[in-house]
């Protein structure tokens, strides 16, 4: 009987629960082992987690944010990276962030060039989708505001301005649009345009109300031929936030200018449509409006 | 059950101080002689049918949520839109409480959707099992399932050993991760968990951050055996309180033991098996504690039906 391994397990042999036995010299050692290494395991996943910092604190990269995002740090607190904004999105405008943005990853954007949010959907859909109100119609009282991003008054969609109630529930801008590159714009050179406006191989998408009020089809099915070059104007698809003016060139021919109005909400159209390359007018992502 | 939350929060199990009577004739009866109690063993062993029954299950479940997010988005059928930290079912608002939890204390406001779908996911898993999400919904559980399998053939041909760590350090982390949600304002640990790179890869295709996930399974392979779920995940632990009160548990029946030892040898979470070593279990019957994933590879393993599926109440009028 005394010669069975499993004897030791027995509790007769065992001193009163509660009782510690002294601990062998070698199970001490592996004590202090192990609790080293469990420092330094704890030292190590929190130091990983926290150089997502440095691209944030750094502002590698300032992204424009889908519409109605809390400013950036409430944004990416409340966030809980689960792409519900992504799965909504008619013409996929919203992308995720990668491990190279820190605590921006999961996190969505928008890369308004190859591909801007045009409000094909109608009703802002991926801020009905957000389920921790990161995107929200309107921003709560605790929420960090900045003067500069409300409209002034509720933006007009021009595929709705027919409807009872031609507005987009969006009360605050994402950015602003500003001609980054006038002497590369096709109007202030006098020029028009004619072809597709980003080639053969563009894949973005856009809603044409001519084509299909609830389908988009891609940019590149829907050759433009102007005379004066005016689609950032034309496809802009809120009302008020752009227009066309004219002045006269250095040669005293007549020319023309998009001047963007104080009802830009920063959606990028105008930057995806843009023909020329770089784009001429950009968006300035989490920009306020200056007068 | 005190005792139980204290092993899941990292303290080394104890023996117990009261043995109840019928556990100790159990006990006593087991001290046979050695060859009588060896034979009864190969026999159970022979008998034994050496099953993958609850693991081909759990695999099966497994990939049929995580790919039912992927296809509702490939195919827009909506039927279960948006990824694991967040999603809705048919309509339904649901949230993983972890991801929840980080929010909540990052954003310092909670708002009203994020309380429903919390709500829903805290009463399904309470009714489930707690971390029964681990092993059965969890993508990362199943990867690193399958590279233990690699860790477990090298540490066999002697060229790796698995290095442990204090258990106690999840909770250590847990409470670092809710910490630094609310110092900084970030959901800092969203930056890093696998469960949600690997939940947002399988929908929104692959990320540089699959990379990390890579780096953190070569780290239990060549270093420590399931490290991320053993010693550092904190959703773990918020579901394993959860499941504290869970009806769905592994229930022990000493009577069937033989002490073998090999439910130990598979699972992810050995010390909720402490009650298997000889003379430690208190009674005749003894549900596993909430620390226990619900995986069923010890009830798959366990060559004499000692370890069973059991649902508190349910298993009696069946």
């Amino acid at each position: 009987m005394s010669e069975l391994p499993e004897r030791s397990d027995d509790e007769e042999l065992q001193p009163p629960p509660g009782a510690q036995r002294p601990k062998a010299p070698v199970r001490k050692e592996a004590a202090r082992r192990r609790f080293i290494r469990t420092a330094a395991l704890a030292c190590g996943v929190v130091g990983v987690s926290l150089a997502g910092w440095i691209p944030v604190a750094s502002a590698q990269k300032t992204r424009l944010r889908p519409p109605g995002a809390l400013e950036e740090h409430d944004f990416l607190s409340s966030c809980i990276k689960c792409g519900q904004c992504v799965q909504v999105c008619p013409v996929a405008a919203i992308k995720l962030g990668d491990l190279d943005e820190g605590f921006g990853i999961g996190v969505p954007y928008i890369d308004a060039r190859n591909q801007a949010c045009d409000f094909s959907c109608d009703a802002v859909q991926c801020i009905l989708a957000c389920p921790t109100g990161a995107l929200t119609y309107k921003k709560p009282e605790f929420a960090q505001k900045r003067a500069g991003m409300k409209l002034s008054r509720d933006p007009v969609l021009k595929a709705k301005a027919k409807d009872a109630e031609p507005t987009l529930n969006l009360k605050e801008r994402i950015g602003v649009a500003r001609l980054a590159h006038p002497e590369a714009c096709l109007a202030v050179q006098g020029k028009g345009f004619k072809g597709q406006a980003r080639g053969a191989n563009f894949k973005g998408t856009m809603r044409y109300m001519e084509v299909d009020r609830w389908k988009p089809v891609p940019v590149r099915d829907h050759p433009y031929e102007r005379a004066v070059c005016d689609l950032c104007v034309s496809e802009c698809p809120i009302q008020d936030a752009i227009k066309l003016e004219e002045f006269t060139g250095a040669d005293g021919s007549k020319r023309h200018r998009p001047v963007v109005l104080e009802q830009c909400v920063g959606c990028g159209v105008c930057e995806m449509i843009c023909p020329v390359e770089p784009a001429a007018i950009v968006v300035d992502e989490r920009q306020e409006w200056k007068a | 059950m005190s005792e139980r939350i204290r092993v899941m929060l990292g303290a080394e199990p104890q023996k117990p101080a009261v043995i109840s009577p019928e556990a100790r004739e159990w006990h006593a009866m087991k001290r046979v002689n050695k060859e009588d109690f060896l034979a009864m063993k190969e026999h159970a062993r022979q008998h034994g049918v050496v099953s993958h029954k609850w693991r081909n299950r759990r695999w099966a479940v497994l990939l049929f949520c995580n790919l039912l997010f992927t296809f509702s988005f490939w195919l827009d059928i909506q039927l279960l839109e948006g990824a694991l930290t967040a999603s809705r079912f048919a309509g339904f608002h649901l949230i993983d409480l972890n991801s929840a939890l980080q929010v909540m204390l990052a954003h310092k406001h909670i708002i009203v959707n994020l309380f429903i779908g919390t709500a829903t996911v805290f009463f399904l898993w309470v009714l489930l099992g707690g971390r029964s999400f681990c092993s059965w919904v969890c993508p990362y559980h199943l990867v690193a399932e399958w590279f233990e399998w690699l860790h477990l053939k090298l540490v066999d041909k002697k060229l790796v050993s698995d290095h442990q760590f204090h258990r106690g350090a999840r909770t250590l982390f847990w409470l670092l991760f809710s910490a630094l949600a609310l110092v900084t304002g970030y959901t800092l640990f969203e930056t890093l968990s696998p469960t949600g790179i690997l939940s947002r890869a399988l929908i929104y295709g692959p990320s540089l951050a699959l990379g990390w996930v890579l780096l953190l399974l070569m780290f239990e392979v060549f270093y420590s055996r399931r490290a991320w779920c053993r010693y550092v995940c904190p959703i773990g632990l918020t579901y394993g309180m959860v499941g504290t009160l869970s009806p769905v548990r592994v229930m022990y029946r000493l009577e069937h033991c033989f002490h073998e030892g090999d439910c130990k040898k598979v699972c992810l979470v050995p010390h909720v098996l402490d009650m298997v070593v000889k003379g430690r279990a208190e009674h005749t019957e003894v549900p596993v504690g909430p620390d226990c994933t619900r995986c069923g590879l010890c009830v798959d393993v366990c060559p004499s039906g000692a370890l069973q599926f059991d649902v508190k109440g349910l298993s009696r009028m069946l």
